[in-house]
């Protein structure tokens, strides 16, 4: 028996209990629809924090002091690690070749003000490298320069959400803010970069690293009276000697921390890369708890199905005992059942992507939360809508199929 | 056409075992009218689903129309069933919402008829029984009888060898009943139709010419029936 015949015969069940059919479509409608929609931000998520991570140049490497975490060390008391201004001096000096800038930066934060706003931003130390290694452009004025930092200039450059925060639109160069009581000129406005949700290089407020250690942080900001900083980029001229520079960086530190050779090293130095394999694990894991959230929902959608079609099984009995009578086999009875609960599961699972991908759009439409909308996702629910109608249709069919011929045309 | 041996079948119910059927023996020849007649619990029923190979029978034999059916297995009982026997039910047991050009079309779906050669077997078969103008109603706009006449013409659709019909006349008005009595005499007259009549009713067992009658799955009579009623002539009791 052809496959279209038993399409039809499908069809004209489920259209004579056209209510029942629908409801119990919407089962799986949802839960493809979700499962679209979900994995489409979860997409899109990841997709955002790899452009504004890849924003801050993909030759970055960032050093920063601490111990790396192991499993074992996680739970013991550990002396507090530190990066020096020397460390960055050091740097400066050895490395030469394949280094584009070299930018130490110190951050804090402390209470801004501008006549009557005032909030906390985090102010960084920094020097005019900065710029270069963390891609910065200007919306307004200059930024931070070798000579403020020599003549401990107050100055500062403003990322833009802290400068339309503090002036909300109107002209910020010119104007004095206190950070700390400390009253600093605004010399700059940095372009706005975009946040990811987890990263804001936006919501910044940059001064001269020489003024931050001697007229802004005070004692913090240093340890056995030496400068500390809180992380240094290193700008890599090609990416090809990215491994080579890590390697140096790493063999440079290690020795003017009087490290041995056994000793683990008590700073990390990362490239964009590591950063983006970080992040994109925590969304990767956060997609999935997404998608599986999404699962269970199709999962009930499939119970319904079930029992629907043991239902129906029920109603048709006469129906399966005359279709035996005149011929049928239990394969082509299976089939029949079958097919019709892949009909109901793959109309739903259609109408759900349609939904799904109609949600995912509106989210991007309002701006809310981006998503990207990939064909994998689709197959994968499609897919898992057509395993679904097929496993929670073939205890219904296999039931159907084995009833008995006579006792099935006696039912009543 | 048909020939049965010492036909038994056992039900098991719960501890005990009921004998539907204890031993039946009979043939059938081709183009005959038979009645199986007995009151309910008879076995006829039982009878009834082993000829028409809706079941299978514990022990003894059953060769239909040369093919030994009692040791087939589920798949091979289905074709034998779509290809040589045609069904008859008291309730007509059409699809609901099914013209009854589809209806009559079902058997020849399940027997592999393609679709051009299926649709005009049905139309012919539909005007066998008289109902071509009416092949593309659903049952729910065609009267009992009307109904019945379907349910015939898609036992006739395959050229079956035997037409088993089962209380054909049971869910009938008499006057009803009688035309669908007459149309099984034509069939069996006219085409040289095997037709077996399962009934408990003695009326309509009298239009066939051999009535069996079981009583307590054994068979008390074989007879042949010399002056069998034609139907559409005035009723009288014997």
């Amino acid at each position: 028996m052809l496959f279209s015949e038993n399409f039809k015969i499908a069809i004209r069940a489920l259209r004579a209990n056209k209510m029942r059919s629908m409801l119990t479509m919407l089962g799986i409608v949802i839960g493809v629809a979700t499962v679209v929609a979900l994995l489409s931000i979860g997409k899109g998520a990841t997709a955002s924090i790899t452009s504004s991570i890849q924003g801050n140049g993909s030759n970055l490497l960032t050093v920063s002091p601490g111990k790396q975490q192991s499993m074992h060390s996680a739970g013991q008391s550990q002396q507090a690690s530190y990066l020096y201004y020397s460390d960055y001096q050091l740097l400066q000096r050895t490395l030469v070749d394949n280094v584009a800038a070299i930018a130490p930066s110190y951050q804090s934060s402390y209470l801004v003000k501008y006549g009557d706003e005032s909030f906390s931003v985090g102010v960084t130390g920094v020097t005019q490298d900065y710029q270069d290694t963390r891609s910065y452009t200007m919306a307004e004025g200059r930024f931070v320069s070798d000579g403020d930092n020599k003549s401990e200039s107050l100055v500062a450059v403003l990322g833009s959400q802290t400068a339309e925060d503090l002036f909300g639109g109107l002209t910020a160069i010119g104007k004095t803010i206190s950070i700390k009581s400390v009253k600093f000129e605004v010399v700059g406005v940095l372009e706005a970069k975009g946040s990811s949700g987890f990263i804001s290089s936006d919501d910044v407020i940059l001064i001269p690293l020489e003024t931050g250690y001697n007229k802004l942080f005070g004692s913090t900001a240093t340890y056995n009276d030496k400068k500390i900083v809180n992380s240094i980029s290193v700008s890599v001229a090609t990416t090809d000697a990215m491994d080579t520079i890590s390697a140096q960086i790493s063999f440079l530190l290690r020795r003017s921390h009087k490290l041995t050779s056994s000793d683990e090293l008590d700073f990390n130095v990362l490239s964009q890369a590591d950063l983006l394999n970080t992040l994109t694990t925590v969304t990767q894991t956060l997609t999935i708890f997404l998608g599986a959230i999404a699962g269970i929902s199709l999962l009930v959608g499939g119970i319904g199905i079930m029992n629907i079609m043991l239902v129906s099984v029920t109603e048709r009995t006469k129906e399966i005992g005359l279709r035996k009578a005149v011929g049928a086999t239990k394969n082509q009875i299976l089939t029949q059942f079958l097919i019709e609960t892949m009909t109901l599961s793959v109309l739903g699972g259609i109408i759900g992507i349609l939904l799904g991908v109609g949600l995912a759009l509106v989210f991007k439409a309002t701006g809310m939360i981006s998503s990207v909308i990939t064909a994998d996702s689709i197959i994968l629910a499609f897919t898992f809508a057509l395993a679904i109608g097929v496993f929670f249709g073939l205890y219904p069919a296999y039931r159907a199929a084995n009833l008995h011929p006579m006792v099935a045309l006696r039912y009543e | 056409m048909i020939q049965i041996e010492n036909l038994t079948k056992v039900y098991q119910m719960g501890e005990s075992e009921v004998r539907a059927l204890d031993g039946a023996s009979f043939d059938i020849d081709k183009g005959e009218m038979v009645a199986i007649m007995g009151p309910s619990g008879s076995g006829k029923s039982t009878l009834m689903s082993i000829i028409g190979c809706l079941d299978v029978p514990t022990s003894g034999k059953y060769i239909l129309d040369g093919v030994a059916v009692e040791n087939l297995d589920e798949a091979k009982l289905a074709e034998v069933r779509g290809r040589k026997i045609g069904f008859v039910f008291q309730q007509f047991n059409l699809l609901a919402r099914t013209s009854a050009l589809e209806n009559v079309m079902l058997p020849l779906t399940y027997a592999g008829v393609s679709g051009k050669e299926r649709q005009d077997r049905a139309m012919k078969a539909l005007g066998r029984v008289g109902l071509a103008e009416r092949m593309y109603h659903a049952p729910n706009e065609l009267s009992g009888g009307q109904q019945q006449r379907v349910a015939i013409a898609r036992a006739l659709v395959n050229e079956p060898a035997i037409l088993l019909a089962d209380e054909p006349t049971g869910a009938l008005d008499s006057k009803t009943g009688v035309e669908i009595m007459e149309l099984f005499q034509s069939l069996y007259k006219d085409h040289g139709q095997t037709v077996i009549l399962v009934t408990h009713d003695s009326y309509v067992a009298r239009h066939t010419n051999r009535i069996i009658k079981l009583s307590d799955g054994q068979i008390v009579s074989d007879e042949v029936n010399a002056n069998p009623i034609k139907a559409g002539m005035p009723r009288t009791e014997v």
